[in-house]
């Protein structure tokens, strides 16, 4: 394998997988070009009747072989039954070298490690996390495992990186005829965004729903025209782990603390008073409070955002009915108050990765968000963040929509300085999932750091009660407490690939020969 | 009464050693350390880690060299760590070889990294939070709140079997934790058990700046905690007196709240503790409080009558903000300076309602104008309007102007019933 240096001086292979890779040159260097996967042409008057049986006949209708990729998509979540329903009927079947290309996995998929081991799944390229995360980390996948961010998943299917055989999209509604969207049925689950992508690219589609409607499903987030087969099955997945019936705040001192700095942060700069105000923010711990503490701040001031972007809770939704926000931007729902108001309010708008992340189109919307709020694993002094890897080594979660979102006019990470004696901010983060150039604020409970890029924002702050500080202070402030850590020692096998939103290759993970 | 006490005495049981003991918890932030006695072999120890990966050497260190200072002989220490920081580390270690082994004494002590506290007699005491003294998560990140005392606490949260493992990792966590600005506080065990003066033994070497006493009933007690806590301070060398903060919360305790006011140089505040004080006198504790008015408004007066702040008790509902500023509200209505806290929420709202007002903060801000212009000119003696300035109404102007600036975004929002199952 032959490395070279990308603009981060990570060591990046030039070839895997039979293909050809580009290191990373810089977060906007990618200049396009080149052309879209075309996919082949199709005949409407074979497909009068695309309704099958069961599950059994529309994977012998797709004709499965050895070494092909199936995809699915995350809007289930931890609900979700379709992953582990179908690669075990692949696996009974006796298939072998699969390579699976999930937009994101969950405990609830923590079954394929028996068939990675199996020699059934040779290769993940997407997203992974946990237990199947540390089975890549051990070096058990066969194939180098890629991950992609949402929009970089999006874009490599759009242009060809990312080649698939057959697409299973678990639906909460469709019709014969394949339209399907996330709002109705037992299984609602809000958007179906994430397998736009593989609609429109796979060869082969099968929509599987638990709701089957006549024609036409209306709303349909996956249109009919995209579809060969549909299959009505009893159940996609368990409603109670699809989506939370209530979406709680953290109760924790050090995580409300962090969300009000947050919060304030964005008030005393005066982006919140500035026109088209809006913001991006997520359903972690951190964020719900700072959602909560960012409202009561609009009120306070009587400001009405032009969107908000979610992940939709109950706490978007609120801001949409007190008019906190004209609009929210949905690309999947949290909870049972963010599938309702998107089924119900005009004003809340599903999105998918396309118009949202997609850096291989003539712009998109992460770009025009004012302020993004995120988590992240690691910050390093340089500001590169990390929430792919622990602090030890092992893979544990994929991009999600990080490196897309980072695309806002500040990006803000909020995170706990010291979390379980480790040190959140650290010289070198241990894999590099987004660069420090597009990160601007980090806010924690001991400190505000701001990218010494951003100048403007180090303006706007003089004056501010907020604790700003370096990030090197930060750095301090935290090793102070927790101790210099050691590094985690790598074997030399490259096991998975993070993969930047543009295509390029900004870091690699290795193989971890620890068991513990 | 007079306490008779001979240092000696308070070696407690120690003839008595056990082969196995066991200290801490496997929690976050924690560590569990299982130690054994044996007859040969040396020091051995073995540690399973959340953290291993980053901090296995740095904690075998730790172990080891806590062992050596503890003259460890033949025994073999197990550890199960969950991110516990070295002085909670140590605090273990040494928790488990007291009950070993004669350990010399004062023990391991850990680095200090302690901030300096802006401790004095009269800082504000609007709120003071309790925390469990045998709980070291929770004192990690306990000063970033604004909270203006912090309440290590020895007695109620601390079961009877932890005394000892909590007095040690109080003492390790006044050394090595940051409060911030908050005034570090010591709740030792009441007058006259045994543990009182085996709390004063440990903590005093780490200099808290108060000791909050329990069950005050006379100016006896008080005259027995100086007697005790004046002798481990010269044992212990400190430089600074640790001040006192008697906590009445019995029928006899408020009737003679004078004379405990009265009965040391080092009281600055009087406390109310409303659920004893309840039990006491064989009353139920309700919201309206008509059960302890009359005793809060005696310890009050006896107070202020001594020239001290009085401190009213806790709200314990955590959920209940408007209850919580309700009854500020009312304390300080009374001439309470502060009221107890029992979770970071309630530090924002209780700070709201002792906030001074506009009128006191511009009042405040000419004045501190006048005497700064009177310092430039090189004036002795300033004066506002024909008014001559004193020096004790500056430092209450400044103090007023501290309040106004000083803790906007250090203390937190309430905890709202919708969040409350988490």
């Amino acid at each position: 394998m032959e490395f070279v240096k990308n603009a981060l001086g990570r060591l990046v292979p030039t070839e895997i997988n039979g293909r050809k890779l580009k290191p990373f040159m810089g977060a906007h260097a990618d200049q396009g070009g080149g052309e879209k996967y075309g996919g082949k042409v199709a005949a409407a008057a074979k497909f009068n009747n695309k309704l099958l049986d069961n599950l059994d006949a529309a994977i012998d209708a797709c004709e499965i072989r050895d070494g092909m990729t199936v995809s699915f998509h995350h809007h289930l979540r931890n609900g979700d039954f379709l992953i582990n329903l179908v690669v075990e009927k692949l696996a009974q079947r006796g298939l072998k070298n699969l390579v699976l290309a999930p937009s994101a996995l969950f405990p609830v998929h923590e079954k394929l490690v028996e068939y990675i081991a199996d020699g059934v799944i040779a290769n993940i390229e997407g997203s992974m996390n946990g237990p199947v995360g540390r089975a890549c980390s051990r070096g058990e996948l066969k194939g180098t495992a890629v991950l992609r961010s949402h929009g970089g998943r999006y874009r490599a299917i759009q242009d060809g990186d990312l080649h698939i055989d057959v697409a299973f999209i678990a639906a909460p509604c469709a019709d014969p005829h394949g339209n399907a969207n996330g709002v109705n049925g037992k299984s609602a689950c809000g958007p179906l965004g994430f397998a736009l992508a593989d609609s429109l690219w796979a060869d082969k589609v099968v929509i599987v729903t638990d709701h089957l409607v006549s024609f036409p499903c209306h709303p349909w987030s996956i249109e009919g025209g995209n579809v060969d087969y549909v299959v009505q099955v009893e159940s996609i997945g368990d409603a109670a782990q699809i989506v939370s019936g209530t979406t709680r705040i953290t109760r924790s001192p050090t995580r409300l603390l962090i969300a009000k700095y947050a919060a304030q942060f964005i008030a005393d700069s005066g982006i919140m008073r500035e026109p088209h105000f809006s913001f991006q923010a997520g359903a972690g711990g951190v964020s719900l409070a700072f959602v909560k503490y960012m409202s009561d701040l609009m009120r306070e001031e009587k400001v009405t955002a032009d969107f908000i972007r979610g992940g939709s809770t109950k706490y978007m939704v609120d801001m949409l009915k007190n008019g906190l926000s004209k609009f929210i931007l949905d690309g999947q729902s949290f909870d049972l108050d963010g599938v309702r108001s998107l089924r119900d309010n005009p004003a809340h708008i599903e999105t998918n990765p396309f118009v949202s992340y997609n850096y291989h189109t003539k712009g998109c919307f992460a770009q025009m968000v004012q302020v993004a709020v995120l988590g992240a694993t690691e910050i390093d002094v340089n500001f590169n963040v990390n929430v792919n890897t622990h602090s030890d080594g092992w893979l544990l979660h994929g991009i999600g929509g990080f490196a897309d979102a980072a695309d806002a006019h500040v990006t803000m990470i909020t995170a706990p300085l010291v979390r379980n004696r480790l040190p959140i901010i650290v010289d070198e983060v241990t894999t590099v999932t987004t660069p420090g150039e597009t990160v601007d604020v980090i806010v924690t409970e001991r400190g505000i750091a701001i990218n010494p890029e951003r100048d403007d924002l180090l303006q706007r702050m003089k004056g501010s009660r907020l604790p700003i500080k370096t990030i090197e202070e930060l750095h301090d402030i935290a090793i102070n407490i927790t101790g210099v850590p050691q590094k985690p020692g790598f074997g030399e096998r490259v096991v998975a690939l993070i993969e930047y939103r543009d295509g390029t290759i900004i870091d690699v993970v290795r193989q971890l020969l620890r068991q513990d | 009464m007079k306490f008779d006490f001979d240092d000696n005495e308070l070696k407690k049981n120690e003839e008595i050693f056990l082969d196995f003991a066991v200290s801490g918890r496997d929690q976050k932030g924690d560590l569990l350390v299982e130690g054994e006695r044996r007859q040969k072999g040396g020091v051995s120890i073995e540690i399973a880690s959340s953290v291993k990966a980053m901090f296995g050497a740095r904690i075998e260190d730790v172990v080891h060299q806590s062992l050596q200072m503890l003259n460890a002989e033949n025994v073999h220490f197990r550890i199960k760590d969950n991110g516990a920081l070295d002085h909670v580390i140590m605090a273990r270690v040494e928790a488990v070889a007291r009950q070993l082994w004669a350990i010399p004494e004062p023990g391991v002590l850990p680095q200090v990294r302690a901030g300096i506290s802006s401790s004095a007699k009269d800082r504000p005491r609007r709120t003071r939070l309790y925390l469990p003294g045998n709980n070291p998560d929770i004192m990690l990140n306990a000063g970033l709140f604004g909270a203006d005392c912090i309440i290590l606490d020895l007695e109620d949260s601390v079961a009877q079997n932890d005394k000892w493992p909590a007095r040690i990792l109080v003492r390790n966590s006044l050394l090595a934790v940051d409060f911030g600005s908050s005034e570090k506080i010591v709740r030792v065990n009441p007058l006259p058990t045994t543990n009182f003066a085996i709390d004063l033994e440990l903590v005093v070497p780490a200099a808290p700046d108060v000791l909050l006493i329990p069950k005050c009933e006379s100016a006896g007690d008080l005259q027995a905690v100086e007697q005790m806590l004046a002798f481990y301070e010269k044992r212990a060398e400190l430089t600074n007196e640790i001040m006192l903060m008697p906590l009445i919360e019995t029928a006899q305790g408020v009737l003679n709240a004078a004379e405990i006011a009265a009965a040391s140089e080092r009281n600055v505040a009087l406390c109310f503790g409303a659920e004893d004080f309840t039990a006491d006198i064989g009353a139920e504790r309700t919201p309206e409080g008509k059960e302890s008015f009359v005793a809060r408004n005696l310890i009050l007066l006896a107070a202020k009558a001594a020239g001290l702040q009085a401190l009213d008790t806790v709200y314990s509902d955590v959920e209940d903000t408007d209850g919580l500023t309700a009854s500020t509200r009312e304390a300080m209505a009374l001439g309470f300076d502060g009221k107890g806290v029992i979770h970071p929420g309630q530090i924002e709202p209780i700070h709201r309602v002792f906030a001074p007002t506009q009128q006191q903060v511009d009042y405040a801000r000419k004045l501190v104008a006048a005497i700064e212009e009177a310092e430039e000119k090189g004036m002795g003696v300033a004066t506002l309007g024909t008014k001559m300035i004193d020096a004790p109404v500056v430092v209450r102007a400044r103090r007023i102007l501290t309040l106004a600036e000083g803790d906007a975004f250090k203390s937190l929002p309430q905890v709202t019933r919708e969040n409350k199952d988490e």
